[in-house]
């Protein structure tokens, strides 16, 4: 990793290290409170540790000018690890929560284990450390193949893997202490965020200038989906996270917005962060990964073109369906409402032009549990989308909202779409990055395609089930206009689904243990193939342009 | 790398041409029914924009031609609900706790709304069925702090128990052993006679003395308690804080003064006239707390 470095890019490596070591002591040593300097010690550490790796391999020797020449894959080969690490953390906490919700007392008796610092591990894991380190791991992969071009950067995918990863690490270490700003999936605090938005802006210049050095005239879809990932996130990151700190060196901020203006902004991110985090993103990876794997053309470009821009218009104005019913006027309820509802035909034509590129294809679904992780999770994208406009709407929303549905609908979304579609790529993209002829054990893919698909369906139906019941007793009025139960009665009858979605979430953590250790033999297998020769390169040697 | 068109031998579509790694589109025409939808969605959309409140213009915004708006409708729907208010609503506001009692169909809706409201208002306290909890008096046994008339329960339910209600129910036992009223072998005898008062062995003299100068000026010289100071009655096998040794040297030494909140300004006269009917009867038998 760092011999693949030139000096000079190691020696600018180990300044940035250690004027991140700095920044951590003067967090530490200046704090203004306990977690502040927990979290610079943490950043300190994280330095020396990082410093130590890039010092070690300080005097190897120049790398060989024509590695300029081949894709720059060592980034995605780290993300990869770093995507099943997360994976296995955020469900194992997502699945202990889980427990906790239908056995209240399997807990310790400490505020860190409290449920709403338990939560937050598990959404930051699996949507930011799982989700996020699989996007980055593919989008560095997609750009170069689909560009046919090296990376724009030999620092800079590091700097934004491992500087997202630190993110991750200081989100997910700050909830269990307390550090929150309270807004969902937006919980880490200002200087958490500031970093963000550092590392966000190097990401979206990296791939902007790997783009502009392609050797296609044209950009392929994938790309738009990534880059619209990119931009968006870092638009609805920075306006939803302004905030004033109480000092500089306090961990604490208060927040620009007040009152529904708070919540319109919150759920305006909200929402857009499952549009183009959970979905634009995710879209980008189906539409390389499922053509190369059913070795079939795109069913229609066309239809890509309408699904892309009214996915990315449409969405934008979606978010107050979330705040149906509350102090947000009407008006603004009635625009999140209508454009939800044009919204599903986007969505649609996206599962849609994913299943029909499957046609003539059928047969290696059947055979290959890779592409069938694919297929499903295009099923699963199609459900979901119909799902959430249906829920949109002002109605139904009456009966859902606050209940155990929009618990299940975020899991069709969340496991059955982007953890399969994910799951299908990394299986696709693991043995080509380690240069094997396919992954460990064909077995372990199946039992794991199987399981987390036994898993969902138990999550989904389960909370469906819960939901729908919950919704339905608190609105039960007797024939004397007396509300029929009492809130704990609802509680007492959600039990027996909180137990199945346990077990449910158990069955998709087994199933992605089972999948880390295939990439991890996987990675260690002895059998490499050769490359073809000028197979997996750049169209153009960069080299002494 | 793009090449020319080519035809696809399954769908039968011609390729756009483009090839990126391997990946090539076909050129097929957007389906129909996506149009259909789309033009459908679309339509509706705008027509929702034309009947309900919808775009913003400056300070004001598009109302909508049916004039409705959510603030509106909830009001219209709480001045429907309450021109439509079953008749055993009025029955229960009018009559007095005597007559509801004794009106079996009354006291089938007070037990059935009662159970609501009290599992929303009082069970996260009071335990499911008022069984109590350590701290919680347990409203099933029907040991009375204040009474258990449903009148007076009434009235413990709108002001509460120490609470910031002008006219609050005030209770405090004072902590005889931090505030040095009762040496530490004193509190000893008075625990071995208060235990004894409720069936436990025989206590000694020097506590039976002690408790008669002071205990017995709240908890009465039988120990029977008095509802007009909320002073428990120290006979019966029910405890609020606890029965054993241990609980018992922690309240004569650090004194009590539990707290229940005022109810009047959460809760309608309705609902709390309610809520004392169902209480009684929980102690009477009438219910378990059960559907």
């Amino acid at each position: 990793m760092v011999a693949k470095l030139t000096r000079a890019e190691r020696q600018f490596a180990l300044i940035l290290l250690g004027l991140m070591a700095l920044c951590g002591l003067v967090m530490a040593a200046g704090a203004n409170d306990d977690l502040f300097a927990l979290h610079g010690g943490l950043i300190l550490a994280v330095a020396v540790g990082l410093s130590f790796l890039v010092i070690s391999g300080l005097d190897a020797p120049e790398p060989p000018p024509e590695r300029l020449a081949e894709y720059y894959d060592a980034p995605s080969r780290v993300a990869i690890v770093l995507t099943m690490g997360w994976a296995l953390f955020g469900l194992a906490v997502g699945d202990w929560v889980a427990w906790m919700l239908a056995y209240p007392h399997l807990t310790v008796d400490a505020a860190w284990a409290s449920f709403g610092r338990i939560r937050p591990m598990h959404t930051t894991g699996v949507i930011f450390g799982f989700g996020g380190n699989a996007l980055i791991a593919t989008s560095f992969h997609v750009v170069q193949r689909t560009c046919r071009t090296r990376l724009a950067g030999q620092f800079s995918p590091w700097f934004v893997l491992l500087g997202y990863n630190l993110f991750c690490l200081l989100a997910v270490s700050g909830y269990p202490l307390g550090i929150t700003q309270s807004k969902e999936y937006a919980e880490p605090e200002w200087y958490v965020d500031l970093w963000l938005c550092v590392v966000w802006v190097t990401y979206l210049v990296l791939y902007l200038r790997t783009l502009a050095q392609r050797r296609e005239p044209h950009i392929y879809v994938a790309n738009w989906y990534y880059l619209a990932f990119i931009v968006v996130v870092a638009m609805l990151h920075i306006v939803n996270n302004i905030a004033m700190p109480v000092a500089w060196n306090h961990s604490r901020a208060y927040s620009a917005f007040a009152g529904v203006q708070d919540a319109m902004t919150q759920w305006w991110y909200g929402h857009n962060a499952v549009a183009f985090f959970l979905t634009a993103g995710f879209l980008g990876m189906m539409y390389y990964y499922l053509p190369v794997r059913a070795q079939r053309p795109i069913f229609s470009y066309r239809m890509s073109i309408i699904s892309f821009w009214g996915i990315t218009f449409m969405y934008m104005w979606a978010g107050s369906h979330h705040l149906h019913y509350t102090a947000l006027p009407h008006w603004v309820q009635t625009l999140g409402m209508t454009f939800s509802l044009v919204l599903l035909v986007p969505s649609w034509g996206s599962a849609a032009n994913a299943l029909l590129t499957l046609n003539g294809a059928w047969h290696r679904v059947r055979d290959d549990a890779t592409l069938r992780f694919m297929m499903v999770a295009a099923i699963f994208y199609g459900l979901t989308t119909f799902e959430g406009s249906f829920m949109a709407i002002r109605a139904v929303n009456s009966l859902s909202h606050y209940t155990d549905w929009t618990i299940g609908h975020v899991h069709a979304g969340a496991l059955g779409w982007v953890a399969f579609i994910s799951f299908g790529a990394l299986y696709s993209l693991t043995p080509a990055l380690w240069g094997r002829q396919r992954m460990h054990s064909a077995w372990a893919v199946e039992a794991h395609f199987w399981l987390a698909l036994a898993g969902t369906l138990i999550y989904v139906f389960s909370m469906w089930n819960s939901g729908v019941i919950q919704g339905l007793m608190w609105r039960t009025y007797d024939s004397g206009g007396t509300l029929a139960y009492s809130f704990i009665d609802t509680v007492v009858a959600m039990h027996p689904y909180y137990i199945a979605r346990a077990v449910g979430g158990a069955l998709f953590l087994a199933g992605a243990g089972i999948g880390a250790w295939n990439v991890w033999m996987t990675i260690r297998s002895p059998d490499t193939v050769s490359q073809p020769a000028g197979g997996d390169r750049p169209l153009t040697i960069l080299a002494g342009e | 790398m793009s090449g020319g068109a080519e035809r696809d031998p399954i769908s039968g579509y011609m390729t756009t041409g483009h090839e990126w790694n391997g990946i090539k589109e076909l050129n097929t025409p957007v389906p129909r029914a996506v149009w259909f939808f789309l033009i459908t969605t679309v339509l509706f959309a705008v027509v929702w924009w034309v009947l309900m409140p919808a775009w913003p213009l400056g300070n004001t915004y598009t109302k909508g031609l049916l004039g409705i708006d959510q603030r509106q409708v909830v009001q219209h729907d709480l001045r429907r609900a309450a021109e439509r208010m079953p008749p055993w609503r009025g029955a229960v506001l009018r009559l007095d706790y005597a007559s509801i009692q004794a009106d079996p169909a009354l006291m089938g809706q007070v037990r059935r709304h009662g159970a609501v409201l009290f599992g929303d208002n009082c069970a996260a306290c009071h335990g499911l069925g008022g069984r109590g909890g350590p701290g919680f008096p347990a409203l099933a046994s029907g040991s009375w702090l204040w009474g258990g008339a449903p009148e007076v329960l009434a009235e413990t339910i709108r002001v509460g128990i120490n609470s910031d209600h002008p006219e609050t129910r005030v209770s405090q036992m004072p902590a005889f052993g931090r505030d040095q009223m009762l040496s530490r072998p004193e509190i000893l005898a008075v625990l071995g006679h208060v235990r004894s008062l409720s069936g436990g062995n025989p206590g000694s003299e020097l506590g039976r003395d002690l408790f008669a100068a002071n205990c017995a000026a709240c908890h009465g010289e039988d120990a029977h308690g008095a509802v007009e100071l909320g002073a428990p009655n120290l006979t019966d096998p029910t405890w609020i804080y606890g029965g054993d040794e241990e609980t018992i040297f922690k309240t004569i030494f650090f004194g009590r003064q539990g707290h229940m909140p005022r109810w009047d300004q959460r809760l309608s006269e309705l609902d709390r006239k309610v809520l004392a009917l169902y209480v009684a009867d929980l102690a009477a038998g009438g219910t378990d707390g059960t559907h």
